[in-house]
């Protein structure tokens, strides 16, 4: 069953009949009957969309077909609102892809969640998947293998690195997340590493860190009371010069916090095991289910 | 994007946040010009940079009378100004703001800036002014002072009234309470409305008769934001900025400089940062960060190799790109083709995997580029050979 997404996930698009929308849903609908069960393209309600049945509003996309989950696809001036539209219309679940969200309106988004009924994954993230049941990002399906090893990432390509190890030593995931490269999201590691604790199918977990902020260090101290099940990390940016934005808005080691050092300290503290390297994430992960 | 501090003073002076009188000179004529509108016989000139540390680098200096700010003037414009937030190679001074001098009573330090812990914005106020914040966060965290801003209500009065109070501004006089509530409150103002990803006063000063100015002020923005912000945008400086980096970001590349010797091409910023880690792990240095992003086609890997190449100190490449949506094989026919019509004469690692991978191997195998360009599978033996064709 895994976290937050199976096959009887009904997912809602926003953005669909957009270039990057239209690609990615595709995909998604292609992996192991993932549900995407309706499109939001405002102006372009009624259309059928490879199928897809497209709407005006989430409102009227979620009464229609019964969505459950929205999947956003739309470009960062406007992904905020299309994140607040998705948490009124009371889906459980938001995940958005857009990358260059502005971080003030990630502050109103992050007011919006308090109190609703929604969780958001993201932004600037890849998503997340079950394999094997439902993929909702646009994560390289194949390199996937239903197993019980829980992964989660602020990374995209570097989380596919990790899963494609796990699966490569002959182990599989529950389920991957990607919590996005953004300072302000939607669900953090604490939210996550608590999710695996509590799942069954659950064994182990993997957790992909990189500069920036404090939510390794807090993880860090969460896992230390909350998780029993064994956990490999790996932080990036060990090399990277303070005080320049490496890619991700997040990644910024800023007056003296942030630092990989620091992290892996915390982690090292907390009894996690870090990788040394991020080619030797998955015989971390057997050398510590010895 | 950073900005100077006279563009930020500017900015700020027009939310109602008082700032000391001051003008821009790039001349030395203009900074006596400059001097002479300012009131009283004592000015400051300063250097206008992007890094901090100016004072400490010989980069501000008071001056009584004209003779003094000539002197000034003439020694800090056109120098190359290395502080402990430049690098050794300093930057060069091509700026100044003339500033008049102000007889000092306290200095306080404040700064607005998102929390990332409880996703709000956070106000923060000391009563160590002129200091190193974080020394003092460090030593002291009982004379850190945060209001947090409620999302939906915005900042309150009565929050900036506490952080005056909690500042002990009534003990210098009561006056000073409302005035400092209303510096708070425009500077919050000015931080929403434009965007800012950080405004920083170090220090606000309070005068010996009573008035409460910015005298430093630090402002940067939301990369994200810029596009509704179509007027910060022509506030950059690019002189500030590798121009590298400046013609990267042109192509849409997100390319940062370092100074080792094996240039990186990958895709994704976590998997690029790896990828610069682990080279280092195996003995080598990255030359450079550089995220080629969802799309990795001849002409994107041309624009890498040209950029990656404007380097000398580079001696060999490694290209790490995992391939989900993206097929290794089309990224190894443009990596072939951008090989050949860059004419790179420094030896290539290509790692590849994903979608395709092994299909791109024979591709490259086949490609006739002999021993300049070498497809090793595995990310530890890619980075190992990197380091070790990198050599001399």
């Amino acid at each position: 069953m895994s976290i937050l997404v199976n096959k009887d996930t009904k997912i809602v698009v926003q953005g669909l009949t957009g270039a990057q929308g239209s690609l990615h849903a595709r995909a998604c609908k292609a992996y192991f009957g993932t549900q995407i069960v309706a499109g939001v393209t405002p102006g372009k309600g009624g259309l059928d969309h490879e199928g897809v049945p497209v709407f005006n509003t989430v409102k009227d996309a979620v009464t229609t077909t019964g969505a459950n989950c929205s999947l956003i696809f739309v470009p960062p001036a406007f992904c905020a609102d299309a994140i607040l539209e998705a948490i009124e219309s009371e889906v459980d679940l938001v995940v958005a892809i857009t990358e260059g969200v502005p971080v003030l309106d990630m502050i109103t988004v992050a007011e919006a969640l308090r109190g609703s009924k929604t969780r958001l994954i993201g932004p600037n993230c890849p998503g997340i998947i079950t394999p094997g049941e439902c993929k909702i990002g646009i994560m390289p399906g194949f390199i996937h293998n239903p197993g019980n090893v829980g992964i989660v990432s602020r990374s995209g390509t570097l989380t596919y690195e990790a899963v494609d190890q796990i699966t490569k030593v002959g182990l599989g995931q529950s389920t991957c997340i990607g919590i996005g490269g953004d300072p302000i999201n939607g669900t953090n590691f604490i939210d996550t590493l608590r999710l695996f604790q509590d799942d069954d199918k659950t064994k182990s977990i993997v957790m992909i860190g990189e500069i920036g902020g404090t939510a390794e260090e807090e993880a860090a101290e969460f896992a230390k009371q909350y998780v029993k099940k064994p956990i490999v990390s790996f932080i990036c940016g060990r090399t990277a010069p303070p005080g320049r934005r490496m890619g991700h808005a997040g990644a910024i080691v800023s007056g003296g916090q942030g630092t990989a050092e620091s992290k892996i300290k915390a982690l090292e503290a907390a009894g996690i095991a870090v990788a040394p390297t991020p080619a030797s994430i998955g015989e971390t992960m057997i050398e510590i289910l010895k | 994007m950073k900005i100077h501090e006279f563009q930020a003073k500017e900015i700020i002076s027009r939310y109602g946040a008082a700032v000391p009188q001051g003008y821009v000179a790039k001349k030395v004529d203009e900074a006596l010009d400059a001097a002479a509108k300012l009131p009283g016989e004592v000015c400051v000139v300063k250097a206008q940079i992007h890094a901090g540390g100016r004072g400490k680098g010989g980069g501000v200096k008071v001056s009584k009378g004209k003779e003094e700010v000539r002197a000034n003037a003439t020694a800090i414009l056109g120098m190359q100004l290395v502080t402990k937030q430049t690098g050794p190679e300093g930057q060069k001074v091509k700026t100044l703001l003339i500033e008049e001098g102000m007889e000092i009573k306290k200095e306080l330090y404040f700064s607005i800036l998102p929390d990332r812990g409880t996703q709000k914005v956070v106000l923060i106020a000391s009563t160590e002014g002129g200091m190193n914040i974080e020394e003092v966060a460090e030593a002291t965290p009982e004379k850190i002072l945060k209001e947090f801003v409620d999302p939906a209500l915005g900042l309150r009065p009565f929050q900036t009234q506490r952080l005056a109070f909690g500042l002990g501004l009534d003990k210098f006089d009561p006056k000073l309470i409302r005035q400092a509530s209303a510096f708070f409150m425009n500077l919050y103002n000015a931080f929403m409305a434009e965007d800012c990803s950080m405004l920083e006063i170090n220090p606000v000063v309070i005068t010996s008769d009573n008035r409460i100015l910015a005298l430093d002020c630090k402002m940067s923005f939301d990369d994200n934001a810029l596009v509704r912000h179509k007027k910060t945008l022509e506030l950059r400086d690019l002189d500030e900025e590798d121009p590298t980096e400046i013609e990267a970001s042109n192509h849409d590349l997100s390319f940062i400089k370092l100074d080792g010797s094996i240039g990186c091409m990958v895709n994704g910023a976590g998997l690029a940062m790896a990828t610069m880690d682990i080279i280092q792990h195996y003995g080598g240095s990255p030359a450079n960060f550089l995220d080629v992003g969802g799309t990795a086609d001849a002409d994107r890997v041309e624009a890498a190799f040209k950029i990656i190449t404007k380097d000398p100190n580079v001696k060999g490449i490694l290209i790490n790109i995992f391939g989900g949506i993206v097929r290794c094989d089309i990224i190894a026919e443009g990596v072939i083709a951008a090989f050949k019509k860059v004419d790179l004469n420094i030896p290539v690692v290509v790692r590849l995997e994903g979608t395709n991978a092994d299909k791109a191997a024979e591709i490259i195998e086949k490609s006739g580029i002999g021993n300049k360009l070498i497809m090793i599978k595995g990310f530890a033996d890619a980075a190992k050979k990197a380091v070790e064709v990198s050599k001399g």
